[in-house]
Order: C-alpha cells, then structure tokens, then sequence
C-alpha cells in the first residue's frame, strides 16, 4: 500500500498502452499456486495489468489457462499466492463492495426460490439501498435488459439466454464500479451470444462502468473490448496487451466485416496459437 | 361459435373423466382392502378378530365422548411439541454442523452412534432423568425424530451450489440473508425429506412412549382396551392412529407443496431439458 498510485504509477508490464493515470482495477505480479498436500499446481505465474476507469477490457487465452482462477482472486473470491489485485487503489482481500461478478453457469448463480424480481433486488436490500431507489434500481435493470415483463417469473422459467440476462440486470442494478464477466456467454447459442454482447457494449456504453470480460472467444473479445489482453497457457502470463482500434460504435454485421475487424482477429488467433505452443514472452521463459 | 363449445365441453368431460380416474387409483385400494376385512369377519365368532361392523360401531362411542379431549388431545400435543423441537435442533444443529468441514469431522462418529440406537431403548433410561410426565414423552419423540432431520440439514447444507455462495459472496450478503436465502432455502429439498421421515417416526414413538408409563394418550389408550380385554375398543383406537397417520401426511403435502414449488418446477426444466 506504500507505492504511489497515481499520475506517475507504472506497472512493469511495458505492454500496458493505455492511461495508467487513473486505474480502477490494478492487478499486478499476481500468482496463484494451489497446494494439496505435498503436489501443488502453479496455475497463474505473475499476472500484471491494469484496467482505466470506464474501460472495457477482454481477457482471452487458451482453455485451462486460469482465466477462471484469475477473476476469482479479482473478485476476493480466492486468497492470491503473492502479488495483489486492487480496486481504485485498495487491495482486494474479500469480495469489495464496489464490485459485481457475472458467472458463466447462470443456471447456478440464479437464486431459484426467488422471483426475477426477488433476485435482482436482495443484493440492493444487502447493500442497504432504500425501498423506493430499489425498486427504481431493479425496474430500470429488468427494462436495460429487456425484462421488463419477467418481474414474477422464476429463473428456472426462463430459456438460458434470459436467465443470463438477469444475471446481468442483478449485476447492473448493484451499481458496480467495475463488472467482472466469467466467460458469461459460454453456454447459450449463437444466436443468443450475438445478442448478449451487443447487450453488454450498450450498458458499458450508457452506464459508464468498467468491464473486465473474460472469454474464451477471440471473436467476442475483438468484438466487445477496447482492449484485448492476451494471456498464456498455465502458469500464465500476459503474452500481449492489444488495442483494439474498431470504431466505438460497434455492430455485429458491419463491425465483424471490417477489414480490420478480420486483422485483429487474426493476429489475436496467432498469439493464441502460439500460446497454445507453449510460447512465452521472453524472461518469462527462463525462470520455469 | 357452437365448434368451440363442443370443444370446450369435449375437453370438461375429459377433466372429468381423468379426475374420476385420479379418484379411483387412490381410493381404489383402500376401498378394496375395507371391504375385504368386512367379509372376512363378518361372520366372525372369534373373540380377537371381531367383525369390522362392531369395530365400527363403538368407534364413535369410544372416541368422541369424551375421549377425544383426555386421550387423543393430549398424544397430539405431546406429538407436536417433539416434532417442533426436533425439526428446530435438528436444523439448528444441522446448519452448523454442515457448514463447518471441521465441527463435522469432530461430531459425525458420535452423531452415527446416537443415530443408530433405537429411541424405544432410551425410555427407560429418560424416564429416569425426565420421569413419567409429558416431559419424557417428548424427549423420546425428539430422541427418535430428530436423526432424519439432522442429518439430512447437514446434507443439504453441504450439497449448497458452489457458483450460488461464491454470488453471496460477492454481492457481501449478511449472515442474515445468507442463512435465510443461501442455506435455509439451498438446504430446503433435504430438509423436507428429513422432516417426512421424521414425521412418520415422531407418531410411533408417541404411542410407545404412552405405551410405558402413562395416564393417558393414544398408546395409553390402546393398552388399556387390549388389557381390558375390550377388542373391538382396541382396533377401533389402532384404526383411529392410522387415520391420525394419513391426515398428518396430507397436512405435510399441502405445506410441502407450497413451500417447494419452486424445487419442483425447477426438476421439472431441468428433467424436459430446457
């Protein structure tokens, strides 16, 4: 807590090209070992990034590359083996109030003995937001959304892509200062996806809130982010930090037929490639 | 306009018919099994298997002058107080036990030995503690009932969705909310089936322990007849918990029903592949 946080704050990773004036989400020398008894398994090496606020900031590497663990020790879900993840300057040690997660398995995260409703408004009853607000909060979330008419439905009503929408809605009602999304689009159909992510890039773009997306989906994570962060197989590291420079107003078919559309996707596709090969960025290699 | 009607007809007779049909399943075999034992013993001359016509007859007489208040009152109240206080230890004692992997290790051995002794054998021993009264009767209801309950809590406890308490973790529920929406309602499915088990068993140890030492009650009552040599009076009360059995067992479904909707509707989808 002793480093100076602003203005003049550089993480050591040359890779990180956008302001660091202001980072709401500073990950930096992040390793996560997990031990059981006498094996232990080094999933993340030593992770830094950093994302600026209002920021929209994919994650994309091979499967098994500790995406998963890596959010979870964002979200204060997971105690990290050294280094440290930072919301606005403070460390994460437990889940921090300014901080929504959007699981893949909506199925799972989805309180089925609760309404939509019910659902989208407990974690606003435990943040202790008055009735009236709450009420605002959830009506408008459910209509961002597109559910406005699903107020009294159970979750498991619903086909998977709704659910995740109110996945989504709980997340957006909470008022988040940054929205962790794991793989959120994993299990629903293409169709589905297409929508979700369009979605997404409008809430982003109205609510002003950071996102950090993590997707297995080089598509997606070209289509959505500003940024694309590239990362290694396990024990991962940051392979490349990419800015995506696709005009900020995004559309499935004109966006996705641009040519530079098709470039950013190839050279992410390369370096996940080469990821996949083993490939690591160098000095990282030698001290395995 | 006269299509849609035949057509909503078609479809009232249909209801009617597959209600008819629901009827018959389930009172068929009761039906069935009543108007066998009326043949069998009509004719009957044996003192210990009276027709079931006189059983019937001094039911009314035997239970609802008087009875109903001295005898069949006082088992229900016992019955329920050990019923309620098993099923809030039980929860109570089950929620922690399932939530902490160590207070686990530590109490399941002993929680095992105490499951598998038979609650009967601890009358004597409670009534030496407890005495005669209705204290003893029901700690001998809770010592029986409270195992299914118990343990099922600390199942359902344990099998909570790893993804649903990582979302109350992060969205900072408190332990309020945690344990009424995360682990009460998580833990609810085997709850309920602990506590029907439970249920069943709560009624047996009723009548057994009034079976000991009693001055009234059901099981009471029932010794008192076979003992008097008044059979007809003794079927009559067997008969009586029987009917007892059943409509508690409807009282659950009901609550049950409602209670649980959402675990059946989400079976439902989950089984149809949604």
């Amino acid at each position: 807590m002793t480093e100076p946080r602003q203005g003049t704050d550089v993480t050591d990773s040359s890779a990180t090209l956008t302001d660091p004036a202001a980072p709401m989400l500073d990950v930096r020398g992040l390793k996560k070992v997990y031990t059981s008894g006498k094996r232990s398994v080094e999933a993340i090496r030593d992770l830094t990034f950093s994302v600026g606020a209002g920021e929209l900031v994919c994650l994309v590497g091979p499967s098994g590359c500790g995406k998963t663990t890596l959010l979870r020790c964002i979200s204060g879900l997971l105690q990290c083996t050294a280094g440290e993840a930072a919301l606005e300057g403070k460390r994460v040690s437990g889940p921090p109030p300014g901080m929504a997660v959007v699981f893949q398995e909506y199925g799972r995260s989805l309180f089925p003995w609760l309404t939509v409703w019910q659902n989208v408004e407990l974690p606003l009853k435990e943040k202790k937001v008055p009735r009236a607000e709450r009420k605002r909060l959830v009506t408008d979330a459910l209509a961002a959304v597109g559910l406005a008419d699903s107020h009294t439905a159970h979750p498991w009503q619903l086909s998977g892509g709704m659910q995740q929408r109110v996945a989504i809605a709980r997340a957006v009602a909470y008022e988040p200062q940054v929205l962790l999304m794991d793989e959120p689009f994993a299990a629903v159909d293409a169709q589905t996806r297409a929508d979700l992510e369009d979605l997404v890039r409008s809430l982003w773009q109205r609510l002003g809130v950071t996102v950090l997306f993590v997707t297995h989906d080089i598509d997606e994570a070209v289509y959505l982010g500003q940024r694309v962060i590239v990362l290694s197989n396990s024990p991962t590291v940051v392979l490349e930090d990419v800015i995506i420079d696709l005009p900020a107003e995004r559309d499935q078919l004109t966006t996705r037929s641009l040519p530079r559309f098709a470039e950013l996707r190839a050279h992410v596709y390369e370096r996940i490639q080469q990821a996949k090969g083993g490939h690591r960025p160098a000095g990282v290699e030698s001290d395995a | 306009m006269t299509s849609t009607i035949g057509v909503a007809r078609r479809s009232e007779s249909s209801l009617l018919i597959a209600w008819a049909k629901r009827a018959l399943l389930v009172l068929g075999l009761p039906i069935v099994l009543i108007v066998a034992w009326w043949l069998a013993t009509a004719n009957s001359t044996s003192f210990y298997w009276p027709p079931l016509r006189t059983i019937l007859e001094v039911f009314g007489a035997t239970w609802f002058e008087g009875r109903m208040g001295t005898d069949v009152a006082p088992s229900l109240v016992r019955l329920g107080a050990g019923y309620a206080l098993a099923l809030v230890l039980g929860v109570t004692v089950g929620v922690a036990v399932g939530s902490s992997p160590t207070l686990r290790a530590v109490v399941e051995p002993v929680l095992e030995f105490f499951r598998a002794i038979p609650p009967p054998v601890l009358v004597p021993v409670l009534i030496l503690f407890a005495g005669i009264g209705d204290g003893m009767k029901v700690l001998v209801i809770v010592s029986g009932a409270i195992w299914p309950i118990l343990l099922n809590t600390v199942e359902g406890v344990r099998s909570i969705d790893e993804v649903l308490r990582d979302t109350a973790r992060c969205y900072r529920f408190r332990r309020r909310a945690r344990l009424l929406h995360l682990v009460l309602r998580g833990a609810s499915p085997q709850i309920v089936t602990g506590a029907r088990q439970a249920l069943s068993i709560a009624i047996i140890l009723m009548v057994i322990s009034e079976m000991f030492a009693a001055t009234n009650g059901l099981g009471f009552s029932i010794i008192q007849f076979q003992r008097s040599f008044a059979i007809p009076q003794m079927f009559s009360g067997i008969i009586l918990l029987g009917l007892i059995g059943v409509a508690l067992s409807l009282l659950f479904r009901v609550v049950e029903s409602r209670a649980m909707a959402w675990h059946r509707g989400l079976h439902h989808t989950q089984r149809g592949g949604n």
